[in-house]
C-alpha cells in the first residue's frame, strides 16, 4: 500500500522549512564551522523535501511538479511541524541581539532529528517501497544532524553561565512544541491505515531516552509539557510560516516557469 | 548488444566525480548499472547524498559522453538500495589519499544504532592523508562538501578532508 500523498507532504514540508529556516544563517554563522554546517544540513533537508515532493508530484499526476508544490501552495496547506517555522531568535524577541540565537537553532534542530532518526528508521521497512527508499537515505543524514546538534546542546548546556542560561531558554521555550509529534493528525492516521506510515506514539519513549539522555549530560532541564499542542501539521500555524513561504516562493511567484 | 553496453562501460569510465576530480563515478559508486531496456540504453545512477547538487551535472555529463559517441541513453535516478560509501572501490581509496583526503572507513553495524558521537566506542584512527599519523582531530563534522569532514593532523599540523564513512 501506497502512503496517502498528503502524509509525503507532511514529511517534505517539514523538511523544506527546516531547510529554509536553517538557510538563513548561511553567511551569518557564529563560526565559519557551523556556518558550513547548518548549510550542509539545509542542503540535505531541502534534498529529502525534493524527493518526497518529486514522489508527491508523480502520485498527484496531472500539471503538479516538485515546483508547484514548494512555491505554490499557501500557508494553510502546509503540513509541517509549528515547532520548525518559529524564528532562529526565539525567546531573545525584544533583546538588542534579537536577530537570531545559535541555541534556539540548534535545541530546534536537535528536538527534530531525534524524532527524525526514528521515524526514518519505520519508514524505511514501510511496504511503500518509493517512500522506504527515500527514508533509507534520509536516516544516515538526520542520524549525522542528531549527533551533530545532540553534541552542541551538550557544549551549550555544560559550557558557560551565558551558553547555559541561553540554551534552556531555547529548551524552555520550544519544547512545548513538541507535544504536536505523539498527537497523530488525520493525515498521519490514514497513512497508519494503509500500512505504510508510522504510529507515531510508539515513538515517545525512545526519543524522550535520545532527549533524556542528551540533557543530563547538558546539565539542562526537560521542561514540562501541559496545555495548548500546536497543530502545524494540519495545517494552522503561527503567523511565522506567512512571512517564511513569502521569501522562499517570491522568485518562483514573480517569474512563474522561469528557467535558467 | 552488449558490445553497445561494453562501449557505454568504457565511455563512462572516462567520468570523474564533478567535486573529486581524481575518481571516475564507477569508483565512487555512482554509476550502478548500464542496461538495454525495450525502449533503449539505460544508465543508473544512485545520489550521494540527497541533497547532493552534483546529480544534475552528473546526469548531463552522463548523456553528453554517451551522445558525443552516437549512443541515446535514458539517465535513471535509483535511490535503493541506498549508496554507501562501501562501495568505493580500494583503487579509489588509495587515489583520495594520494589527493589529500582521507578516505572513509567501512561501516559497521555500530552506525546504525542512535548514539551520539561523544558515546561511541573508540573508532579506528583517521590517518593524515600527507605523513600518515594516526594523531588527528576533527574541526568540523561538516565540510566542503556533503560527504566530508574536516580534521587536522596533530603531527604534521595540516588540515585534511576526511570522506565521512556512510
Amino acid at each position: 500500500m501506497n502512503a496517502p500523498v498528503d502524509y509525503l507532504l507532511h514529511l517534505a514540508d517539514n523538511a523544506v522549512v527546516l531547510g529554509q529556516r536553517n538557510a538563513e544563517w548561511c553567511g551569518h554563522g557564529p563560526i565559519l564551522e557551523e556556518d558550513l554546517a547548518l548549510a550542509n544540513v539545509s542542503l540535505d533537508l531541502i534534498g529529502q523535501a525534493r524527493l518526497l515532493y518529486q514522489l508527491a508530484a508523480k502520485r498527484l499526476g496531472g500539471d503538479a511538479t516538485e515546483d508547484t508544490l514548494a512555491y505554490f501552495r499557501d500557508d494553510t496547506s502546509f503540513r509541517n511541524y509549528t515547532l520548525l517555522e518559529l524564528p532562529n531568535y526565539g525567546p531573545l524577541v525584544g533583546y538588542a541581539a534579537s536577530d537570531r540565537d545559535y541555541a534556539t537553532t540548534i535545541v530546534r534542530n536537535f528536538l527534530y532529528h531525534a524524532l527524525m532518526s526514528l521515524v526514518w528508521q519505520e519508514l524505511g521497512e514501510s511496504p511503500d517501497t518509493e517512500l522506504a527508499a527515500i527514508a533509507q537515505k534520509s536516516i544516515k543524514e538526520s542520524r549525522y544532524h542528531l549527533e551533530h546538534t545532540g553534541d552542541w546542546v551538550i557544549r551549550f548546556g555544560d559550557g558557560t553561565d551565558e551558553s547555559h542560561d541561553r540554551a534552556q531558554k531555547a529548551l524552555d521555550y520550544l519544547f512545548p512544541y513538541t507535544a504536536e509529534f505523539w498527537v497523530a493528525s488525520d493525515v498521519e492516521a490514514q497513512a497508519l491505515a494503509s500500512g505504510a506510515g508510522v504510529d507515531v506514539s510508539n515513538l515517545h519513549q525512545a526519543w524522550n531516552e535520545i532527549v533524556e539522555d542528551t540533557l543530563a549530560q547538558a546539565t539542562l532541564k526537560k521542561p514540562v509539557v501541559k496545555g495548548y499542542v500546536s497543530q502545524g501539521k494540519q495545517g494552522v500555524h503561527s503567523e511565522h510560516l506567512s512571512y517564511l513561504l513569502t521569501e522562499m516562493q517570491s522568485l518562483a511567484r514573480a517569474h512563474p516557469n522561469a528557467t535558467w | 548488444m552488449s558490445a553497445t553496453i561494453d562501449k557505454a562501460w568504457d565511455l563512462l569510465e572516462e567520468l570523474t566525480d564533478p567535486e573529486i576530480p581524481v575518481v571516475t563515478l564507477r569508483e565512487l559508486g555512482i554509476l550502478r548499472d548500464i542496461r538495454q531496456s525495450p525502449s533503449g540504453l539505460e544508465v543508473v545512477i544512485t545520489p550521494t547524498y540527497s541533497g547532493c547538487p552534483a546529480m544534475g551535472q552528473i546526469e548531463d555529463d552522463v548523456r553528453q559522453t554517451l551522445e558525443s559517441a552516437g549512443l541515446q541513453a535514458t539517465v535513471i535516478t535509483q535511490l535503493s538500495p541506498p549508496w554507501t560509501t562501501d562501495w568505493i572501490t580500494e583503487d579509489a581509496k588509495q587515489k583520495l589519499r594520494a589527493y589529500g583526503i582521507a578516505p572513509p572507513h567501512t561501516t559497521d553495524s555500530s552506525v546504525n544504532t542512535i548514539h551520539l558521537s561523544r558515546n561511541k566506542p573508540s573508532s579506528q584512527p583517521i590517518a593524515c592523508p600527507h605523513c600518515c599519523s594516526n594523531r588527528t582531530s576533527v574541526i568540523s563534522q561538516f565540510g566542503s562538501t556533503s560527504c566530508k569532514a574536516l580534521y587536522k593532523c596533530l603531527d604534521c599540523r595540516e588540515p585534511f578532508d576526511y570522506f565521512k564513512p556512510y
